[in-house]
């Protein structure tokens, strides 16, 4: 059940990335050119995801354990602090400089590989190197 | 379907995305009882995050980059254009990783599934990586590193 539900979440998502334009890093760094020639289409993909996902959470709060038998394991709604919005910047502005963000890029794997392996692999390294300089 | 003010734009393409992506991340949730951060999913699928390596989340990272191919296979080569300085897409690279583990998510974690939940953390996230980024593509273009 657990690996099923795993397979169908990841194909659908990689199939609404490609279908969406999220896997073109030009058509995202166009949705960040405010100042520039603007393309709306990831206000359209955000607007379509949230619209699934914010009933859900009511469903999601009357139910003890998911389909799969095992307790929610879901982030604490806690504080806003500095590693939060230092990291969330540092996201931006990688994000900006390129266009793509983990979803896209992972997936792209299938689709552009020399570009997003460049990506990728450099995605692990700063991910290293933060398990490495920052003690969980 | 286009916006005349916006030539570019695809919101049909746009919706029908998003409508999978919230569809994708709906059954994760029900199904398995977490959030799909692809951020987090990656590092637990690799190992990079601290604990046993994730069979599941290395199974949906797998079914995402199947999921992109198998579009990919029906409709035609989905266009994709990425910056072709490699050294500035690998530091861009390494900025999203360490960024994604520091801020704990991404456009997926926090964008999608935390500002669904009104959680005040991923809003404040999402609201911070958006300002940024639309900053760093305005100083790029300002200093003429584009696309």
């Amino acid at each position: 059940m657990r690996k099923f539900v795993a397979i169908l979440s990841g194909l659908l998502f990689g199939a609404g990335l490609s279908i969406g334009g999220m896997t073109d890093p030009a058509r995202v760094r166009a949705f960040l050119d405010i100042f520039g020639q603007w393309d709306p289409t990831l206000a359209f993909v955000m607007g379509g995801a949230l619209l699934v996902m914010a009933p859900v959470w009511l469903i999601q709060r009357r139910m003890e354990k998911s389909f799969d038998g095992t307790t929610f394991d879901l982030p604490a709604t806690g504080t806003i602090d500095g590693k939060l919005l230092v990291g969330s910047a540092l996201f931006g502005v990688g994000w900006g400089i390129t266009g793509l963000c983990p979803g896209p890029a992972v997936a792209s794997l299938a689709t552009a590989f020399i570009p997003a392996i460049v990506f990728v692999a450099a995605m692990v390294a700063g991910m290293l190197l933060h398990r490495v300089a920052i003690r969980p | 379907m286009t916006i005349a003010a916006f030539p570019n734009a695809m919101p049909i393409h746009g919706l029908v995305g998003g409508l999978l992506i919230g569809a994708a991340a709906a059954i994760f949730l029900l199904g398995s009882g977490r959030i799909a951060g692809v951020s987090g999913l990656f590092a637990r699928a690799t190992g990079i995050a601290p604990g046993r390596r994730d069979g599941a989340a290395a199974l949906f990272i797998l079914a995402l980059i199947a999921g992109a191919a198998l579009v990919n296979a029906i409709s035609g080569p989905i266009e994709q254009t990425f910056m072709d300085n490699w050294p500035v897409l690998a530091l861009g690279g390494a900025i999203v990783g360490f960024g994604t583990r520091m801020g704990s998510g991404c456009t997926s974690g926090h964008g999608v599934c935390g500002m669904s939940r009104l959680s005040p953390r991923s809003i404040a996230a999402t609201l911070t990586f958006m300002v940024f980024g639309m900053l760093t593509v305005l100083v790029m273009r300002l200093i003429g590193l584009g696309g």
